[in-house]
């Protein structure tokens, strides 16, 4: 149904899709741009004389011989150590997936069949801490975990990125076991199933799509997060978006900025491949909240 | 749920939030009272042929003995929040006896780092936010006109701003706009003038962080605008086309009332969202000329000598208010809700 426009109109009709063709051409082009830059040499992407060297590759050619190079992405995976980050970023994403989702949905569904009110009260709290902005929680991290001497290593990391990425897998899984019919695991209930046999023979095999959109957005946060893992990491246990950062930093050596270039083009690439496939579940995600709020 | 079976199920997700949320904004308060230690001065008394002199040297080893002792720093109170990086009231009350008129003296309390910084983070939460949910809105509305064969990868290619990290979205787009980027240099082009450059002036930067905040936030908008209108009852639509409602009228009488709570929703969300900013800012490399309050935080933390514990732990406690007095409304409304659902 059309809320906005008539079939006949066809004037609106054009101009909504010129709409949405700028639209999509403000959202995407900074990507394919940059994706096309990261072949290039830096005097073409970042040129002084003529931007119209990015396309033509005027640099490129004299220095490589080839309209295209890889030159940069070899600079930044060996030499720049990028490997290591997206090694590093590996471990942390999937540990964070796992141990949250694990945490997750066994509170969570406590949570959905819990009539007490201190349930309420929980999901009040987990509510405060999402908005808590996450350097003002670094902040906090930093001086005991100095003291304590577990700063700067994955493990603990990941510990804090399960914590911060709790009360909303919390909400989310929440709201989806409020879906899952209550009749279900109280019929395994009165037939003599714990609540933990029941959750593992009834719940378990029904869970999974809430589940993958939970999973999906604790990868994004993970995989994305810059405070925590920039503050929390020594150099050598760097993450990606960190390691993207480090590379701007040292913006004398000639290599670095297209270092961070094809950094950034690395580290995008898996994202939005993963969205590519599973763009339903992270907008049922998205909308969980805010529909039946 | 027994309390019992209750407390085994939720007993690993509590800890870990207690663990490493609670305690850490407990930590920040108590850290927010304590100040670097000052350097333990002694007096030295050199002789040489031509007489003696006294000198005041740092007496490394009694500093660093102190520190080890007490590693959190010295008792100061209050005197973090009020000193000349934070509220900075003895500024603020000579300005306000030696201005002449009040446009000086919110001219001169906007130079403090902390005002400087709040005036950024406000700015950019009233301007993003409103255009958020606009830009938001009739992206959805033209997307959901248009044919639904093609909608899957329309909506893909629109919220990919969205799936970035801030810290990356931002340097695309500031490798774009810089100027020796594909936009910056016809912007060169176009204006005639050959030395404009976005980073040099601050009026420049704000507008572009802005233009950052908008394309970065209005995809969520997007998202739930438009699955809001999946929802919309036909009836009263083809009811109001029949009685003769222009389009206008039927959005805004029949879409906007309907789709009302989400708008509450994503704007409080991206409310919360915009008052934390701060990657957008490393990622123009706009220190300069903006700053937020999480940015003056990060830049305490990263601060090269010595890290000033305190001073952040003092802006992160008046972010956390500034956050509380956001989320007040959303608290209560669903307070509210569970009132009426039991």
């Amino acid at each position: 149904m059309d809320f906005g426009l008539d079939k006949k109109s066809n004037s609106l009709k054009t101009f909504n899709t010129i709409f949405i063709f700028v639209w999509l051409l403000l959202a995407c082009f900074p990507f394919i741009w940059t994706f096309w830059g990261s072949f290039k040499v830096r005097a073409d992407f970042f040129s002084r004389a003529d931007w119209w060297y990015a396309i033509t590759a005027f640099n490129t050619f004299i220095e490589t011989g080839a309209r295209f190079t890889k030159e940069a992405y070899s600079g930044a995976w060996f030499e720049g150590e990028f490997w290591k980050a997206s090694r590093n970023t590996v471990i942390v994403t999937i540990s964070v997936v796992s141990i949250s989702l694990f945490l997750g949905t066994l509170g969570a569904y406590a949570l959905s069949r819990s009539t007490k009110n201190y349930a309420f009260w929980i999901l009040i709290i987990a509510l405060i801490f999402r908005a808590m902005p996450h350097i003002t929680l670094v902040s906090g991290y930093l001086f005991p975990f100095f003291q304590l001497q577990i700063w700067g290593i994955l493990p603990t990391t990941i510990v804090v990125l399960v914590a911060i990425n709790q009360p909303f897998t919390l909400w989310l899984l929440y709201s989806f076991f409020k879906t899952v019919p209550k009749e279900l695991d109280e019929s395994a209930l009165i037939d003599g199933c714990s609540y933990f046999q029941a959750f593992r023979h009834i719940i378990m095999p029904v869970m999974w799509p809430g589940v993958i959109t939970a999973g999906l957005f604790s990868l994004m946060l993970a995989y994305n997060d810059f405070t925590v893992t920039a503050l929390l990491l020594n150099q050598e246990n760097h993450t990606m978006v960190p390691k993207i950062q480090s590379y701007l930093g040292t913006n004398q050596h000639e290599g670095n900025l297209m270092w961070a270039v094809s950094a950034v083009v690395s580290a995008t690439a898996p994202l939005f491949l993963l969205v590519m496939f599973f763009q339903r579940q992270v907008i049922s995600g998205l909308t969980a909240g805010a529909i039946k709020g | 749920m027994p309390n019992r079976s209750f407390f085994w199920f939720f007993f690993p997700a509590g800890l870990a939030m207690i663990l490493f949320i609670g305690l850490p904004i407990i930590s920040t308060g108590i850290q927010s009272f304590y100040a670097q230690h000052d350097q333990i001065l002694i007096e030295v008394k050199k002789c040489d042929p031509f007489g003696c002199k006294t000198s005041v040297v740092v007496d490394q080893e009694a500093t660093s003995k102190l520190k080890e002792e007490k590693p959190l720093g010295k008792f100061n109170g209050f005197g973090t929040y009020i000193d000349r990086n934070h509220l900075a009231s003895d500024q603020v009350s000579e300005f306000w006896n030696e201005s002449k008129s009040v446009g000086e003296f919110i001219g001169k309390v906007g130079n403090l780092p902390f005002y400087k910084a709040l005036v950024f983070t406000l700015t950019y939460c009233v301007i993003v936010t409103p255009c958020v949910l606009l830009l938001g809105f009739i992206i959805a509305l033209s997307l959901n006109a248009i044919s639904r064969k093609i909608r899957g990868p329309l909506i893909f290619g629109t919220i990919l701003p969205m799936i970035v990290t801030p810290l990356v979205g931002s340097l695309v787009l500031f490798w774009m706009i810089d100027a020796e980027g594909i936009i910056g240099a016809n912007l060169q082009i176009l204006m005639n003038d050959p030395y404009l450059s976005v980073k040099s002036s601050k009026s420049l930067t704000w507008i572009t962080i802005i233009i950052y905040g908008v394309w970065h936030h209005s995809p969520f908008a997007f998202v739930v605008f438009y699955a809001a209108l999946q929802t919309v009852p036909q009836e009263p639509l083809e009811a109001s086309i029949i009685d003769g409602a222009s389009r206008f009228q039927r959005v805004k009488h029949i879409v906007l009332p309907h789709i009302y709570p989400v708008v509450t929703f994503v704007a409080l969300i991206s409310l919360m969202d915009n008052f934390r900013v701060f990657e957008p800012i490393i990622g123009f490399s706009a220190e300069g000329s903006a700053q937020s309050l999480s940015w003056l935080i990060y830049d305490n933390l990263v601060n090269e000598e010595v890290i000033l514990f305190g001073s952040a732990a003092a802006t992160s406690i008046m972010t956390i208010i500034g956050i509380s007095i956001i989320l007040t409304p959303v608290l209560l409304r669903t307070w509210k809700e569970f009132r009426t659902n039991r």
